[in-house]
């Protein structure tokens, strides 16, 4: 089984975020980058699936320079090759473009299955996956909790809300995103960091994939959520400020 | 909170992306497997014996040696292993140290091919642990005292004399010993656990390193094979080669130890209100700790880099290791100290990682050539006149 596993590289989850003065993205110049951690769950399964079915695993990234880091790790831990899509603009590009961007790239290679996170620690809109399956014309899935493959099908269980699940089958090829915590990722292992400075990392540019993106959508401001405390005192008798008290608690806190 | 990077100069843009690699796999690894259980293995003086099959899998024992299933890395990934598991913990990192620089690195620098055959995959797997034995009661700072001796019998040696503070010493399959031949050269000798005559206890009422074992040994006529010497060097350089290979590891990962103090003194007082409401770290007093520990940590990591660099291209002389050794570990146990006080009554008890690195550094301070005999090494080197006699 040939898998594509998409890997984006975002800030560290430690580092110091900085914003510009009316800036629509954080200063990226002090800080450290590290492969977005439910791209870390998509990665594992990707392996997982390849160390039971046999193939190989190609993981495709796409940003500037540094996001090869993010290809190195996955060759680290196990993939056969990478392939990174270099933009140093990729961060004008709203999820539609990234995805027009690697559908281009995936379309170049011979797979079965494409996993994707499930989101972006850093963007967090959760639609590349989605929106790189409508471009490469293959059925989706998303939020996988566990999946089977046999006879070229795959057997999924899905996770929805409040404790329920959901199996679902997909012929292959097929794109899926993968919940987090699925599985507990491997780490990279000294070994597996030597070899893997071995393995190719193909590199493509977005003129030389073919691909126009005009945005649909774009960040306005970025900024810290301001922190605000109200205090509201309810007043009448003990009674009537218990009875509004309920009232509020139904209705506006909604947790009776 | 968990632990947050600590780099104040762009020190990451000094190295490359596989270097941050293994930082980010050994740091990965301390956060999970480490932080958790650490407090408790110091508390109950027990050494997490579990994590060692996990350690050799994620390839740390003889990191940096080449062949016998070793991973080939640079001294400078070496030693960013090191900083993030003494980031963890000294005990756990002096374990890893032993096995690696003082047991696999003389077996494999100084060892016929039969011991390294023999030894090297086992220990690298953590099949086997290792110990080293040159310390004795009576001899620290001058190792060349030595009073062990090995006496040629046949095609036996006989080993006889007292090792002491030897980590892991009595759970070691294997004890690389120092003893003197009847000639009175210094040379080493690979002895098996089990060897009769060979006894191991460990040191009870330990204060410092409390998650790592800390053994005496003793041999008592104990008849070893000739081919367990290790052919490969004579006299004190020997030994002392084994150590500017610990001790440089030993420079990061003293650095790991003052960012772990750093970081839990910055974020207590960050969060810690005194007067008026205001947080400790708007205190003039607290600031110039903090910016004192940045400092330093600041210029204990551009120490260890060039050294790093200088090892791997075959240019650092012990002379420079010792330097590194001596720096850093002072500066760590400054740190410590430093942050100990910030955080007040809390920084005494383990809630805080802070009193557990403090005390580990008090060894790390004396071990591996102490403080102030690195500072004569260092006398030595610029001034030609060795003052150690």
């Amino acid at each position: 089984m040939n898998i594509v596993v998409c890997v984006k590289q975002v800030p560290a989850k430690d580092a110091p975020l900085a914003i510009p003065e009316g800036a629509a993205w954080i200063r990226e110049t002090d800080i450290g980058f590290e492969l977005n951690e439910p791209d870390g769950y998509a990665l594992e399964e990707a392996l997982r699936l390849k160390e039971k079915h046999g193939g190989e695993v190609v993981a495709v990234s796409m940003g500037p320079e540094r996001s090869k880091q993010a290809i190195k790790e996955a060759l680290a831990k196990g993939a056969e090759r990478g392939v990174h899509i270099s933009d140093d603009k990729f961060y004008e590009l709203d999820p539609l473009g990234s995805a027009r961007c690697l559908a281009a790239a995936i379309k170049r290679e011979k797979f079965d299955l494409v996993l994707t996170g499930l989101q972006s620690d850093d963007h967090g809109f959760g639609q590349t996956g989605v929106l790189l399956a409508e471009l490469l014309g293959l059925p989706h899935a998303t939020i996988i909790m566990q999946i089977d493959a046999a006879d070229g099908r795959l057997k999924l269980k899905r996770e929805l809300e409040a404790g329920w699940f959901q199996w679902v089958e997909l012929p292959l090829p097929a794109v899926l995103s993968i919940q987090s915590g699925i599985n507990k990722p491997r780490y990279a292992t000294l070994k597996g960091i030597m070899a893997a400075k071995k393995k190719e990392i193909a590199t493509l540019t977005r003129a030389e994939l073919g691909v126009t993106v005009s945005p649909t959508q774009r960040i306005e401001r970025i900024y810290v959520p301001k922190k605000t405390k109200k205090t509201e005192i309810l007043t009448g008798t003990a009674k009537e400020a218990a009875a509004k008290l309920v009232e509020k608690l139904k209705h506006e806190a909604r947790v009776l | 909170m968990p632990f947050a990077h600590v780099d104040y100069i762009d020190f990451d843009s000094l190295l490359t992306d596989d270097e941050k690699l293994v930082r980010r796999t050994a740091r990965q690894f301390v956060e999970a497997e480490v932080i958790p259980i650490i407090e408790k293995h110091n508390r109950e003086g027990s050494f997490p014996r579990h994590l060692v099959p996990k350690l050799a899998e994620l390839g740390f024992f003889g990191a940096s040696l080449k062949g016998y299933g070793c991973a080939g890395m640079s001294n400078v990934e070496y030693g960013l292993v090191m900083q993030e598991l003494e980031r963890g913990d000294s005990g756990l990192r002096s374990f890893v140290s032993v096995q690696s620089a003082l047991v696999m690195y003389p077996i494999y620098a100084y060892g016929n091919d039969a011991q390294k055959d023999q030894w090297l995959p086992k220990l690298q797997k953590g099949e086997a642990i290792g110990c080293f034995g040159l310390t004795e009661p009576q001899f620290g700072s001058n190792p060349g005292g030595m009073l062990t001796r090995a006496t040629r019998k046949g095609d036996r040696y006989i080993l006889n004399g007292e090792k002491m503070w030897i980590t892991s010493g009595s759970i070691a399959d294997v004890a690389v010993i120092w003893a003197k031949t009847e000639d009175g050269v210094i040379r080493g000798f690979l002895v098996e656990k089990g060897t009769p005559g060979f006894k191991a206890w460990d040191v009870h009422g330990k204060w410092s390193l409390r998650a790592s074992v800390t053994s005496g040994l003793a041999m008592t006529d104990c008849e070893i094979p000739a081919a367990n010497l290790l052919p490969g060097v004579e006299g004190l350089k020997g030994p002392l080669g084994c150590l500017t290979q610990a001790r440089y590891g030993i420079g990061w990962g003293a650095t790991g130890a003052a960012m772990a103090c750093y970081d839990a003194a910055l974020q207590y007082a960050k969060q810690r209100k005194q007067f008026a409401g205001k947080p400790i770290a708007s205190h003039q007093l607290v600031q110039e700790k903090l910016a004192w520990m940045i400092t330093e940590i600041s210029k204990a990591q551009l120490l260890a880099w060039q050294v790093g660099r200088l090892k791997d291209a075959g240019k650092a002389d012990f002379s420079k290791v010792s330097m590194l050794k001596m720096n850093n570990v002072w500066m760590a146990l400054e740190c410590a100290r430093k942050s100990r006080d910030i955080l007040g009554a809390n920084g005494i008890v383990d809630d805080y990682c802070v009193m557990r690195h403090m005390m580990n550094l008090e060894s790390v301070y004396t071990y591996e050539g102490t403080h102030d005999i690195h500072k004569l090494i260092i006398g030595d080197k610029i001034t030609g006149i060795p003052a150690y006699a």
